[in-house]
Order: C-alpha cells, then structure tokens, then sequence
C-alpha cells in the first residue's frame, strides 16, 4: 500500500507542461544557474591559487646579469667558469664572446671544462660537448643551453635570466667586442 | 582503612574505581565495533596463514603510522629554507635528545615501505587478488604504490645534503622527458631555473600537508574496500565452508604481534645506523656519479640503454598495463593460490630467471660492444636509439609470454605471472645494477 504510493510519486513526471513560450523550467534555470556558478568560484578559485604559486618562479635564483670583466681579461681560445652565475664564458679564437649553461641538458648535472681533451664532461653519463657546447654523444638532446652576452664600454655582461636552448652552433650566436 | 580520610584520597588518585562489569563490556563494545569497521566479524583460517599474505599491508600500514609520529616530531625542529634546513638536520642529529634516533626511524621506515609495498602488489598480484570485484582496490593500490614514491620523492630533497639536491636535480630532469605534461609538471615543481627555494617550500607542503592528506583518505578506502570485498583474497574451493574464527582475538592479535616486531625491529635498526646525510648541497658541483633517488636509479639506468622518450614509453606501457590488468586477465579459476597452477609457477621460474640472465647481459653488451647509434649513422638517434630498442624490449616481452603458453601449455593469466616475473626481476635488477654497480661516470664498476 505504502509502497504503491511512492511508486506513484516516481512515476509522476517531475515536470509540469510548461506555459506556452517558455523553454526552460525555473527548476532547470536554477540547477543551470547554481551549476554554472559552482563551475565559475571553482575557475576562480583554482586560477587564484594557480597565480599564488607562480609569483614565486618570477624571482629567479640566479637571474642576474652578471659583470664578467672587461675584454681583455679572455684571451682568444679561453674557458672561464663563473660558478655564482652558472656559466662558462668562450672566447672563440676570432675573438667572439659565448656564455654557455653549467648544466647538461640531459639530466642537470654540472659539466666540468677539461683541457686536456678539449671538451666539456658531464659526470652523469659521461657525456662530452666540444667547445662551442654542441654534443659529441647520444643521451643527450641538443647542446648547451646559452645565456646572452652583452659588451658595454669594453666590459662583458652576461644576462642569466634567460637560458637560450639552441639546435646548433652558429656563428651568429658569437658577440663581438 | 575506611576511616582514614587521607588514604581514601589516595586511593581515589591513584585509582580509577573499578567499573561495573556492565560498564566494562559496553566499552569492550565501543572498541570492538571501532575494529569492526576495519575488519569483518569472522575470517577464514586460511586468510590468516602467514606465508599467504606475508603480513605486508600490515606491515606497511605500521610504517605508515611510525612515519606519521615521527614526521610530526620532526616538523616540530626542521626549518624548510635553503639556509636553515641543513643545519637543523646537523642540529637533529648532534644536539637534540633523541633527534637523531627520531630521524633514523622515519629515514629506514620510508624507504622499508618502498619495499614493502612493492612486496604488497607482487603478493597480491601472484595470488590473483585483483580478480573478482577486487578491481577498484587493485587500482587504489597502484595510487598507494605512487603516494608512497611521491612520499619518498619529497622527502628525499628536504635534507637539503649533496646527495638530495642532485638526486631531486636529476630526477626532475628525467619527468620533464615525460611526453607533453613533463615538462610544466618538472617546471611547476621546481618554481624556479632550477632546484632551489622554490622546490624546496614545494616538497615541503606537499611532503608535509597534501600527500598525507591524499593518503589517510585513500588508505582508509583502501582498507574499507578489503572489508566491504569480503575480506582478502582466498581459494575459491574454501569459500562457503571455510573454517571462521573470530576476528577478536585471533586476527587482532596477529596484527598487534606483527606491529610490535616492526617497531622493534625499526627502532633496534635505527639506534644502530643512524640516517646518513652527506655534506651541504651545492648547486655548482655535482657529485660523480650524480645519481636520482634510489628508486627512480632503475629508470635512470634504462636512460643509459635507449633514448629517453623510449624508456618513457614503456615505462607507460608497463604502468598502464598494472592498471588496466584486472580487465587484461579474466580467467576467474585460482585465485588465493601463489603463481595460479603449476603451469604458472613455472612461468614465474622462467621469466624471473630470464631478466636475471639477460638483463645483465644486454646491461654489459650494451656498454662494452653495442653502440647503435654508430651501427646505423645515417639514420636519427630516435630511431636507432629509440625505436630500435624499443623494438627490442617489446618483442623480448611478447616472447616472454608467448614461451610459457607453448611450451607449458600455459593460458592467458599464467602467461601473465611469467611476464609479470620478468618485468617486476628486470626492474629489481636495474635497479640493483644501478644503485651499486655504477661509479663515476656511470661506468660499470664492482662495489667490492
């Protein structure tokens, strides 16, 4: 008895007809309504956390430029490492300037200069980069990245707070005094 | 004694009036039904034998709880900034009492629980528990699994020592290979060029606040879900007949006894060998060999064998096979049995001794003669140092199934446990083969 009563209920739709012109039943309008709300205060919500974390990678740990010194300092054919701004500064032996990254772009490891064999070494997976940074081997995937190199009255400046990811060596990526 | 004013005050301080029997029972009650959210009433016999479950989720749900104190204690003395977390960790291990046994336990009872999680999903793997409406626990499972990683992975960086900025460096290098969401997931973790305060403010919340929260909730359904599937996994055979025993004591206790040995153990380990901590980061020297997290090494050591993208792919392939594995393998016949039937065990024989076998191998050909990207120089290194391996790893593993249904007549799901065997040796080998056989440079050496 009870039980056919409810059944009843169910079976009733839950929609009267609605007035002539009219589309959209104000309980439709409102479950919509409420819905896309809900939907827009979790937009807002989610963007306004989104851009609470991100002001921090603005900052920059290292992005400075940095004073390397003036010209004459780099001999033609030289590799000075400046440890503070993550860069090796190159003089080509025509006398262009190339501030490269200190850090394998394979894994993130630090890559160490070495004279002797005339390349650079990254201890993860013994990787090699001749001098203009390009890859000698495989597990690597493009060459050194590299800062840009600016040279003001004689002194060459380097801006860290851009890595350049390049395809290859070309000269043009050279700066001349 | 009943005159005496002054000792009836004693008494009532030192004592707590014995509570009516009536009273006693009904908190026995509130206890027991608070257990019997967890647990059902009465268990199988059979779902208590030892060398069936091997008490792992036991165990790792202790070290969960061990981790928790602890890493509350610790959050009470650590400093999350690059200039102060070092020397709060020094300080914790030289001049707080205790500090050092507190951090030694949390230290060997994160890393006990990679293990013991990883032993968890092969148990339950081996004896079929993903089977018959226990799909959805054997995918919270696999979440656990990553919490538990993700737990470890964070917690890695927090020392901030040599060893943790480089392993965070290089690990995070290696998920920005992750096709499309790698590189904004490896950007967004670190919050800055490279790993720094940013990382290190990030870790921290997410070692301290979020994860624990992702993991009491799906723990909590991971162990309502056993309860609600009608218990852990068993012969199909038993069910119905089966011999019950109460869960009070008979599980209860087994589990008490089981927790009481872990701490034990734990705590006896960690007075002996304190939590190593290397010397202060820094990030314009990387150590030689830099190496990631132990546990992300076995993926570092497939890096050194195929391109990046291609170890990428089958690590997917791999993962996305755990997860879609109860709808891969429907045979419903075994289950509550280790390695399914005598065809399955020796599936299992064969594909574990075959990654023991050949993993090493090809690890060693691989450095010594095998150099593909010179075999073929006209075509790309993603080809001849991608795909060609790739190739390789995936016909090994069809042919690793293919072996046992031929040659032991084996059907689909004991085909299963043979390359499931295979997979699972060759990740514990890589993971050995890079951890202690690689030393500078990444070169093959001998830890003796």
């Amino acid at each position: 008895m009870c039980e056919n009563h409810r059944q009843d209920r169910l079976d009733k739709p839950l929609h009267t007809e609605l007035p002539e012109g009219h589309t959209l039943s104000r309980r439709d309008f409102m479950k919509v309504g409420i819905g896309a709300l809900g939907a827009l205060a979790v937009l807002e919500l989610g963007g306004v956390s989104l851009m609470f974390l991100q002001s921090r990678s603005q900052e920059g740990e290292f992005g400075d430029t940095i004073t390397a010194g003036p010209v004459d300092n780099f001999p033609a054919g030289s590799v000075t490492e400046f440890t503070d701004g993550r860069f090796f500064l190159l003089r080509a032996p025509d006398g262009g300037f190339l501030a490269l990254h200190n850090r394998c772009p394979h894994l993130g490891c630090t890559v160490t200069w070495e004279p002797h064999l005339d390349r650079f070494l990254c201890p993860c997976h013994a990787s090699t980069f001749d001098f203009y940074g390009n890859f000698d081997n495989p597990p690597v995937p493009r060459p050194l990245d590299a800062f840009s190199v600016r040279i003001q009255d004689g002194v060459v400046l380097v801006d860290t707070f851009e890595l350049r990811r390049r395809e290859n060596f070309a000269p043009e990526q050279l700066t001349y005094a | 004694m009943r005159s005496l004013p002054l000792r009836s005050w004693k008494e009532r301080l030192l004592y707590t009036p014995q509570a009516e029997p009536e009273t006693r029972s009904r908190i026995r009650a509130v206890t027991d039904s608070l257990i019997l959210h967890v647990h059902p009433a009465k268990v199988p016999v059979s779902a208590l034998r030892f060398t069936y479950t091997w008490a792992l989720g036991g165990i790792s749900a202790t070290l969960a709880l061990l981790l928790l104190v602890t890493g509350v204690l610790l959050m009470f003395r650590y400093e999350p900034t690059i200039e102060r977390a070092y020397t709060s960790i020094q300080q914790l291990e030289t001049q707080v009492v205790f500090g050092s046994l507190v951090r030694a336990i949390h230290h060997w009872s994160a890393n006990l629980l990679v293990l013991t999680t990883f032993l968890h999903l092969l148990r339950v793997f081996l004896t079929g528990g993903y089977k018959k409406g226990r799909a959805v626990n054997w995918l919270i499972g696999i979440g656990l699994m990553l919490l538990v990683l993700l737990f470890n992975f964070t917690g890695y960086l927090l020392p901030w020592d040599q060893l943790a900025y480089w392993a965070i460096t290089v690990s995070t290098s290696l998920i920005s290979y992750v096709p499309v969401i790698g590189p904004t997931i490896s950007r967004v973790a670190l919050a800055g060029p490279e790993v720094g305060q940013g990382a290190l403010s990030n870790f921290y919340a997410l070692h301290v606040a979020v994860l624990p929260v992702m993991t009491t909730a799906a723990l909590g359904y991971h162990f309502w879900r056993v309860r609600k599937d009608g218990g852990i996994s068993r012969p199909e055979r038993e069910e119905g007949r089966a011999e019950r025993v109460t869960t009070m004591p008979h599980l209860v206790r087994r589990e008490l006894a089981v927790a009481a040995a872990v701490i034990a153990a734990i705590v006896i380990w960690g007075m002996l060998q304190p939590a190593p901590l290397a010397e202060l980061a820094n990030p314009t020297r990387s150590p030689n060999p830099a190496k990631a997290a132990w546990f992300f090494v076995g993926l570092q050591e497939l890096l050194l064998h195929m391109d990046t993208l291609a170890a990428m792919a089958l690590i997917v392939l791999v993962l996305g096979g755990m997860v879609i594995l109860p709808r891969w393998d429907r045979h419903e016949e075994n289950i509550g049995i280790y390695f399914r039937s005598p065809a399955g065990r020796r599936s299992a024989l064969l594909g574990a001794l075959l990654s023991i076998d050949l993993v090493p191998l090809l690890v060693f050909a691989d450095e010594a003669w095998i150099d593909l990207p010179a075999m073929f120089p006209a075509w790309p290194t993603l080809v001849s140092n991608g795909l060609i391996p790739l190739a390789g790893a995936l016909i090994g593993l069809a042919a690793v199934y293919a072996i046992p249904r031929k040659v032991f007549k084996a059907n689909h799901s004991e085909a299963l446990v043979g390359l499931f065997s295979f997979l699972m040796a060759s990740l514990v080998v890589l993971t050995i083969i890079g951890n202690i056989f690689r030393g500078p440079n990444m070169a093959l050496v001998l830890p003796f």
